[in-house]
């Protein structure tokens, strides 16, 4: 038998790789591969954006104020003689127009453009990180039981923590110290039970199971559910002190149960495949298991839904900004470029059409992008392609 | 089925009363207080803020406050703390106002959806398809107020007619029909704006749930016997592919109170999405706590139904 012919009859692996399938479907939808295109475009101009307006001396200073040169529409040329030398715009021409301070729009949209892509990514990081952490939780050990006194502790501690906070000094230390005398009670508990080889039966009378780890989580997704989104949002960013941290923080933790619902649901069915029985035989820790093994199998809903979150994301925060909770002021974002822009609806459209369509553009084309991928990676697609 | 209903009644409870929970950490133990809004004003004198906080139990520990205030809520005897009146009926005058736009809304969402849907699935790949999925996408993509403010210049610059409020003020000696056609344009705008984005979800879902049931066997059946395509698709595959929707009828509940802040603030629609938004910036914490639990019961309410319905229609369900 020559080596050829051995070649030729023993299985071999698939020529291409999962990673140039997913490419060689995802070139064929137009829309999405615009989408991407877009995407790219619009990462440069965020990047190149902060680049340009912040620092001493920007290029494109978003905060000139000129206010003989208001309300300017697009592509007019600056009145050189009425200017100072620092004043005069870098490129010699309001590409978008002036507001109604005179401060030139372009440079103000891509101080914004930094905004919208940071909001986005951030928040949606945020909530996908909680999500899979969340969903891997109750979908790897979601049999698990938690025990009556842990809940007991966790409550006594929180509520001690609380009562500090508010400034009830003595009842808040009694709560926290009895919290801890009964973690270490248990440790010890724990310790002696180990170092004597017997099952001590020292189970106290607390110690109960209470409710699965699987349904704990699954009734916080649920409680999250109840909310509605963008009204907790906007209640909670009313409340904190505004700042742009803030408004990622609060998107990205009211958002992140359709992640974890969906890394629970992906998790419960790979827990039961071979590679994972297979890897528990090998003796392999429960976090290698988890992370190096079924995550990379998960992780294809994650990133559609996370792809469709940037773009819900980058709309709250323009939303928020457009009633005025965004964002603080000097700060130009998209949304209170729009917002500021409204009062001039009928005498500089601009200020409010040029905001929009980028908003418009930016969302569509994440939209586009991670809808193009849910159909890549669908196998019903992929069978028939 | 009894003993499904009762459990979920029960666990249903069970998340509202953490929801209430939550919603009142979260109100009370962000930074600031509801004494420090108007620091500025000269009226608001030491004596007066002490007096409010008695007044309103600000005073308390927070889980005094707690069961005062949800005591008060199912008593009915709620009040807003900026002017002393029922949150109830102050709720229940701004839901009234909101009704009709989401009646509208409704109404055009689930009839204009349905049609689209169904065509392009119909004509897959073809140049309506792509069309309407573009069309879909960009509804979805298009920020609220922005839509909001294309319209008001398209309608306001072509048709003339004045479109922010509820009605045209001042309008008391003109004829019937003209007062009936200015609310109708008055309602008209908001509420398409309140439906767009329905409109392009609902569609997408319902295309591709007709897509899924177009490729089941018993369709294929259905052609191969000689039925006319009106019949494959009308009456094979489309009474098949409504199920899920029959249940989604429980979950437009939500929005009944959910009402769209922007959109209402926009057009000066006095309507719940509006009062909430006012009652943020007063920080009116009875109104946005009672708010909050109303919607958590719609929500509650509206899976609940949904689940029922999903029982009552599809007999492939058994518990």
């Amino acid at each position: 038998m020559t080596k050829d012919q051995l070649t030729l009859e023993s299985p071999s692996a698939p020529r291409r790789t999962r990673l140039q399938e997913l490419w060689q479907l995802f070139r064929e939808n137009r829309l999405a591969i615009m989408g991407l295109i877009i995407f790219v475009l619009f990462f440069i101009t965020a990047i190149s954006g902060v680049v340009l307006t912040s620092g001493q001396k920007p290029v494109f200073d978003p905060a000139m104020v000129r206010l003989q040169e208001k309300l300017l529409p697009p592509l007019t040329r600056p009145q050189i003689d009425t200017l100072q030398p620092t004043e005069i715009p870098t490129l010699g021409v309001y590409l978008f127009g002036t507001d109604d301070l005179g401060r030139d729009v372009f440079s103000r949209m891509l101080q914004g453009a930094w905004v919208s892509l940071t909001v986005g990514f951030v928040a949606v990081g945020i909530s996908v990180l909680v999500g899979i952490f969340m969903g891997g939780i109750a979908g790897y050990f979601g049999q698990e039981y938690i025990f009556l006194d842990h809940i007991l502790i966790t409550v006594i501690l929180t509520a001690g923590a609380i009562l500090l906070f508010v400034g009830s000094t003595g009842p808040g230390v009694a709560c926290i110290v009895v919290g801890h005398v009964y973690i270490l009670y248990r440790i010890v508990c724990r310790l002696l039970s180990k170092t004597r080889h017997t099952r001590l039966k020292s189970r106290g009378l607390l110690h109960k199971k209470a409710l699965s780890i699987d349904t704990m989580i699954m009734r916080m997704v649920d409680i999250m559910l109840c909310f509605p989104s963008f009204f907790l949002i906007l209640t909670v960013v009313a409340l904190v002190p505004a700042s742009m941290y803030n408004i990622m923080i609060v998107i990205g933790l009211t958002s992140w149960m359709g992640t974890t619902r969906f890394v629970r649901a992906e998790f419960l069915s790979l827990r039961e495949q071979d590679f994972v029985t297979a890897a528990k035989a090998l003796g392999v820790g429960n976090f290698r298991i988890i992370f190096r093994h079924m995550m990379p199998n998960a992780v294809a809903p994650v990133l559609v839904s996370a792809t469709i979150g940037i773009a819900t994301a980058i709309l709250t925060e323009a939303g928020l900004s457009f009633l005025g909770f965004g964002v603080p002021p000097p700060h130009a974002t998209w949304g209170n470029i729009l917002s500021d822009g409204k009062r001039f609806i009928f005498d500089a459209p601009w200020l409010t059409f040029i905001p929009g369509i980028a908003i418009l553009i930016v969302v569509l084309c994440f939209n586009l992008f991670g809808e193009g991928l849910r159909d890549a990676m669908n196998p019903k697609l992929r069978e028939r392609g | 089925m009894l003993s499904f209903i009762g459990r979920s009644i029960v666990q249903k409870s069970v998340t509202l009363f953490f929801v209430s929970i939550v919603s009142f950490l979260i109100i009370h133990l962000a930074p600031g207080e509801p004494s420090q809004v108007d620091p500025m004003n000269p009226k608001f004198t030491p004596e007066m803020v002490e007096r409010f906080k008695k007044e309103f139990h600000l005073d308390k520990p927070l889980y005094v406050q707690y069961t005062y205030f949800y005591r008060d809520l199912f008593t009915g005897k709620i009040v807003s703390w900026k002017d002393n009146q029922s949150v109830l009926t102050k709720i229940w005058e701004r839901f009234l106002n909101s009704l009709p736009l989401f009646i509208v809304g409704t109404i055009l969402t689930w009839t204009l959806s349905f049609p689209v849907g169904i065509r392009s699935a119909i004509f897959r790949g073809g140049i309506y398809d792509r069309s309407a999925t573009f069309l879909a996408y960009l509804l979805i993509s298009i920020p609220g107020f922005f839509f909001a403010y294309i319209l008001i210049i398209l309608v306001v610059t072509t048709l003339h007619v004045p479109v922010i409020g509820m009605e045209t003020f001042g309008l008391g000696a003109s004829s019937w029909g003209y007062v009936f056609m200015d609310r109708i344009w008055h309602l008209l705008i908001p509420s398409i704006l309140g439906a767009t984005g329905g409109i392009a979800v609902l569609s997408r879902y319902v295309r591709s749930q007709m897509l899924e049931v177009e490729g089941q066997d018993y369709v294929r059946t259905a052609r191969a016997k000689g039925l006319s395509s009106d019949q494959v698709h009308y009456k094979h595959a489309l009474r098949n592919a409504l199920l899920p929707f029959v249940t989604m009828f429980g979950l437009i509940l939500p929005g009944l109170i959910g009402g769209s802040v922007i959109i209402e603030s926009i057009f000066s629609w006095p309507g719940m999405g509006r009062m909430a938004y006012e009652a943020i910036l007063a920080r009116d914490y009875p109104i946005i706590l009672t708010v909050n639990f109303i919607s958590a019961v719609l929500v509650l309410a509206g899976t609940f139904i949904s689940d029922i319905l999903y029982l009552v229609v599809d007999p492939r369900i058994r518990l």
